[in-house]
């Protein structure tokens, strides 16, 4: 198969950033660069799911990474226990382990890509990939997908539930009677 | 093709005027002062001029980097955005996920006004990008289901499907509750009036209170922009595209299009600024809950047409 120049040579662009910029999350003494950094490794990686024709994985890609990596600032910054994390720090922790561990993925991912026997393309490509996917992951296995939903989801309403330090009975007094509830922060419905 | 790739910024360019010029005539009349069409028209142009001029303001110890990364990926994100709005008959680019790439587009400006708010190394500045990001995560999720829904109606994420799905009915009349989202998201998405808490007197101008000279000029530049492609997007989405008798396509886009940006402008004038606090239990318990029945409404209609 003919590989194209001018694709081969934005692959190697888009890898080579995607790699930079996901060292310099732990070359920067920023949290704030480290997180945005961080972020266009993200997007380089999004544009090479776009190169292989997957237009709503890699867009999706975008959409989430650019929110992870925002929500992940204000956690990582806001609450963090130096004031706002404006002190400079390094982002390094366990940096011996650390690089036998990244090492290590790193030889064995390299060993797959040489060592695997790849399998030759039978069938042609789906006209609609979006559709493809959406079939191939709600079609047959809906009802996993359902569970997994749900299981999900009742684990952030759990790990909410855990963390705050108020419950029902803070809001509503001990027979959850009150006519209002005690909120420290008044909510816009007035309840 | 590349008609459609110069024009679209002209024409932000011409809806961001129109906007400022527009709000500088509700500005006059809200304050009881005489309005002057002709002042009112130059006004924005004169803005420009004097932020051009301005002084820049410089802050201690300021991340420039990420400042500069922010105002421009503001602009950049609005741009983008716009891109998949059918002008008359075609986008710019008229991609089969052009839903999914709006919302994507228009998400950047999370992390352009953080980034903003974060770069001068101000308290205040600081407040107002999170305050942002507080407002977005309040208005994403209904904003998500409001889109979401006009897609799921035509059954394509495309914009040129979904307005064609609008031949004969357009979407606002299936879904007026996807659209009054959408609409309050629009505003809050470009933190335009009620939702401006982010760039509020209260914290003396918030995530834009460091910003000076051409920084505040591309900034407001970039708000404008965002507003003007959100209220573009509702065209295609909701009002029926390039739909309506006699006029051409276009002439349709760009007359709703004026109309919803009205709207908006006339929005910020008659309502107070909404607390963050406010809005966020409002759009957690009032605003998601009716979006996603909404959703299953049109999904009924949807199944009960006979399509999947």
């Amino acid at each position: 198969m003919a590989v194209d120049p001018v694709q081969l040579a934005v692959f190697a662009v888009l890898g080579l950033l995607a790699i930079v910029s996901g060292v310099l999350v732990f070359v920067v003494d920023s949290m704030a660069r480290a997180t945005f950094a961080l972020l266009v490794s993200f997007l380089a990686v999004a544009t090479l799911v776009l190169m292989t024709g997957l237009a709503y994985l890699g867009v999706v890609i975008v959409l989430m990474m650019i929110i992870e990596m925002v929500i992940m600032a204000v956690f990582m910054i806001m609450f963090m226990m130096n004031p706002a994390g404006l002190m400079p720090m390094s982002m390094f922790h366990n940096t011996r382990g650390a690089t036998v561990i990244s090492g290590l993925v790193f030889a064995g991912l390299a060993a797959g890509i040489v060592g695997v026997d790849w399998p030759q393309r039978r069938a042609a490509p789906p006209a609609d990939a979006t559709v493809a996917l959406g079939e191939a992951l709600m079609g047959g296995h809906m009802l996993t997908m359902m569970v997994l939903g749900v299981t999900l989801f009742a684990t952030i309403v759990a790990t909410v539930v855990l963390a705050t330090d108020r419950g029902r009975y803070d809001r509503l007094g001990d027979d959850l009677d009150a006519e209002r509830a005690d909120d420290p922060a008044g909510g816009g419905v007035g309840r | 093709m590349i008609v459609e790739v110069l024009s679209l910024p002209l024409l932000m360019a011409v809806a961001v005027w129109f906007v400022s010029a527009l709000d500088t005539v509700l500005g006059a009349r809200a304050a009881s002062r005489p309005v002057r069409l002709g002042a009112a028209a130059m006004a924005p142009v004169r803005e420009s001029a004097r932020l051009l001029v301005g002084q820049r303001r410089v802050t201690l110890a300021a991340d420039g980097l990420l400042r500069w990364a922010g105002t421009v990926s503001l602009i950049l994100g609005a741009v983008l955005a716009a891109a998949v709005v059918p002008l008359g008959q075609r986008p710019v680019a008229d991609l089969s996920v052009g839903v999914v790439w709006f919302n994507a587009m228009e998400v950047v400006a999370w992390a352009a006004v953080w980034l903003v708010g974060w770069g001068p190394n101000g308290a205040l500045s600081l407040v107002g990008g999170y305050r942002f990001v507080a407002q977005g995560l309040s208005y994403e999720l209904p904003h998500m289901f409001a889109i979401i829904t006009a897609a799921l109606a035509a059954g394509s994420l495309r914009l040129t499907d979904i307005v064609d799905a609008q031949a004969g009915l357009w979407f606002v009349v299936l879904m007026p509750a996807a659209f009054a989202a959408y609409v309050l998201s629009a505003a809050a998405m470009s933190f335009w009036g009620p939702f401006d808490a982010p760039v509020a007197r209260d914290v003396a101008g918030g995530a834009a209170s460091e910003l000076s000279g051409v920084e505040r000029l591309l900034f407001e530049g970039g708000r404008r922009l965002l507003l003007v492609a959100a209220a573009a997007m509702a065209v295609p989405l909701f009002l029926g595209g390039g739909h309506g008798p006699w006029l051409p396509a276009w002439t349709w886009v760009v007359l709703k299009t004026v109309a919803v940006l009205a709207l908006l402008v006339w929005l910020r004038h008659r309502s107070p600024t909404i607390r963050m606090d406010r809005w966020t239990e409002i759009s957690w318990v009032v605003l998601l809950p009716l979006t996603i029945v909404q959703a299953l409404v049109v999904a009924l209609v949807v199944l009960a047409r006979g399509g999947v």
